[in-house]
């Protein structure tokens, strides 16, 4: 029968293999399932991989790329510290919301101001948002040993009505004729995080999640702390007896997740989405989750991960278009990525072996 | 405002009603738990096993045939993680985040032609005499049948897991996996019944949402109920009577603030409406002081090794 044998150490390769291993079988997997649907697998999953690089069109879809791939690239480095760590932050949409509200109130208070301030003063505060908002998950587990994951994911929810309430009231466009929805921050030049490059989409939230990515690769490779998020999450007992403080570290991880996903909404509503509505907030904030395990909470592999995430977020929208696909085919086939990806990590630290008669 | 119009015999008897879904998902995590295993998928469990009763409610006629059909989806999907967590021996807390996120995606594809249909109706379970006693009444004795299963379930539970030798075992796995697999009990057997259980349970929590709470189908209509089923089991410290407990006190936190919205109380609808995550992160924090009733494994990996 089939047995589990535990290596002598975790596989290397493994470690870079079962990434695209997943996303093979993720392929072969969705294939299966767009078939079910009556679509042409090979079509589908070319359209979602191939079209948006490629195609006809690419040169519309490739900027696009990189508005997609930011925030969730911002929010998975700062997921991916605290996972490192065992430190569970899954409210990561809630800190993205305030985030978005946080930076677009500074914004909405000083308009019409044409002061070159503001931008920057929203990038503070929608970084304040977030990370205030992942302190009370942070602060509740030091202080009274309360379940982060619970917390943080409750807090998801407070932040989706808060947002609702902000679009029906406070923020509400005075000149929207009652519509829900703030002012458009695009038409507002101060506040408007436009593309630094005409056209490439780059704006300044993908210039934050390189910027990112970086801090994160030399915290983690290079600096004391970035050792000990690492040290915590291989053995705990062994960090504490080499002094590492784990509130500290559990104040640290959540708060940079929480700012940097403040940030993410930040630019996000400051940019592509222009407006603080009911619907602002799309999910980034869960999706980010796949990405961090997806790239293997490396820094780099998180990059690269985030683009290949945001792939199926455009090539989803124009299978949707083109295939009649529904969008929540696109959902679940980037669900069922993070399921074979767990399925096949097993082989990272087991091996697969035949043995003829059961073991005792 | 006009607090007045709250009727406090409906609140109470209304109260039952929105605690069930969550009594049942918060039953079957229990039992999850107390094999050692944590399972955060309750939330997409839920909303698949929403999807399923209704889908199959609906096409039947039957609710009951759809809450059959819901604790078969939610066990269904439980298998999924139970597959990861047990034979690939993939971390949990990963695991059941994955489970949620694939089954919210799944639900929402299933769910696509569901959107807007009127599901059969649940039977009232109609005892002649007793549903007509004044208060007393409409609170305890006219509920559909399904209020009265979840509370009949929390009885089964709390006596398997005190009075009898399978939940004595199903303990010890959760307590100390090394020390029931050396006892020669089949510690990924008993977990993987237990999260198919717990799969059940909750896939019946989700249909009663879409047949009989709201009754309707829409996407992620759960809206967390599944993650407050999660505090639940640790607000009850791991006892089946205390699910009970916490569960009403939940649906009494809904009833309230819906009852307070109708009323026309001078606060923001979307004020009100956080207030039962508010609530839940409130209890969790004034009970995460007692952490000794944890069962002992809970959520680490277990690998026979010889």
């Amino acid at each position: 029968m089939l047995r589990l044998e535990q290596r002598p150490q975790p596989s290397r390769m493994w470690v870079y293999l079962t990434p695209l291993v997943a996303v093979v079988i993720t392929m072969i997997a969705g294939g299966a399932l767009f078939a079910a649907l009556g679509k042409s697998p090979v079509e589908a999953i070319a359209t979602i991989f191939w079209e948006p690089l490629f195609g006809e069109f690419a040169f519309y879809y490739r900027p696009q790329l990189l508005v997609k791939a930011a925030p969730l690239i911002l929010i998975a480095i700062g997921l991916s510290l605290g996972f490192r760590a065992g430190i569970w932050n899954i409210g990561a949409e809630g800190q993205y919301i305030l985030g978005a509200i946080c930076g677009a109130g500074v914004a909405l208070a000083a308009y019409p101001s044409e002061s070159v301030l503001i931008f920057p003063a929203m990038i503070v505060a929608g970084a304040f948002g977030g990370w205030a908002w992942g302190m009370i998950p942070a602060l509740l587990r030091v202080k009274f040993g309360t379940n982060e994951i619970l917390v943080s994911l409750m807090l998801v929810y407070v932040a989706e009505q808060l947002l609702a309430a902000m679009s029906l009231g406070l923020m509400r466009n005075p000149e929207g004729h009652g519509f829900p929805g703030s002012r458009n921050l695009q038409q507002y030049e101060a506040a408007h995080n436009a593309e630094l490059i005409a056209g490439s989409g780059l704006h300044w939230g993908v210039a934050a999640a390189l910027i990112a990515v970086i801090f994160a690769y030399i915290l983690l490779n290079r600096h004391i702390l970035g050792y000990h998020i690492r040290l915590t999450g291989q053995a705990p007992r062994a960090a504490r007896f080499a002094g590492v403080r784990p509130n500290r570290l559990i104040l640290f991880c959540l708060g940079t997740s929480g700012a940097l996903a403040g940030l993410a909404g930040m630019f996000e509503v400051a940019g592509p989405s222009g407006q603080i509505s009911i619907d602002f907030n799309v999910g980034y904030g869960f999706t980010a989750i796949i990405v961090a395990f997806l790239g293997r909470l490396h820094p780099v592999g998180i990059m690269l991960a985030g683009l290949l995430m945001a792939l199926t977020y455009i090539g989803g929208e124009i299978a949707q278009s083109n295939l009649q696909l529904p969008a929540a085919a696109i959902q679940l086939f980037q669900g069922m990525l993070l399921f074979f990806l767990l399925a096949v990590d097993v082989l990272v630290q087991f091996r697969l072996r035949w043995t003829r008669t059961e073991a005792a | 405002m006009d607090l007045s119009s709250i009727n406090p015999i409906l609140l109470l008897a209304s109260l039952m009603v929105a605690a069930t879904p969550i009594l049942l998902a918060a039953l079957g995590e229990l039992v999850v738990e107390r094999a050692g295993v944590l399972n955060l998928g309750v939330e997409g469990m839920m909303i698949t096993g929403a999807i399923c009763g209704f889908a199959i409610a609906v096409e039947t006629g039957s609710p009951v045939v759809g809450f059959i059909g819901a604790a078969l989806g939610g066990a269904l999907l439980s298998l999924l993680f139970a597959g990861l967590t047990q034979f690939a021996l993939a971390n949990q807390v990963a695991s059941g985040l994955a489970l949620t996120l694939f089954g919210l995606g799944l639900s929402a594809l299933l769910g696509q032609s569901y959107v807007g249909v009127k599901p059969p109706p649940t039977a009232k379970l109609d005892i002649p005499l007793l549903g007509d006693i004044p208060v007393l009444g409409p609170i305890v004795f006219a509920h559909d049948w399904m209020v009265y299963f979840g509370l009949a379930l929390t009885l089964v539970v709390w006596a398997l897991l005190k009075f009898t030798r399978a939940g004595l075992i199903l303990r010890a796995v959760g307590e100390n996996h090394d020390a029931a697999h050396a006892l020669g009990y089949k510690v990924v057997r008993v977990r993987v019944l237990a999260i198919l259980f717990g799969g059940a349970c909750a896939g019946m929590g989700g249909a009663y949402l879409s047949l009989v709470r709201v009754p309707q189908w829409t996407e992620g209509m759960t809206a967390g109920a599944g993650w407050i089923a999660l505090a639940l089991v640790v607000f009850a410290s791991w006892k089946a009577g205390r699910v009970l407990l916490g569960a009403y006190l939940f649906g009494g936190v809904t009833v309230l603030q819906l009852n307070l919205q109708a009323a026309g109380v001078d606060i923001p609808v979307e004020y009100l409406s956080m207030s039962p995550y508010l609530i839940t992160i409130l209890v969790l924090v004034i009970l995460s002081a007692d952490r000794s009733r944890a069962p002992g494994s809970l959520g680490r990996v277990f690998h026979a090794s010889s």
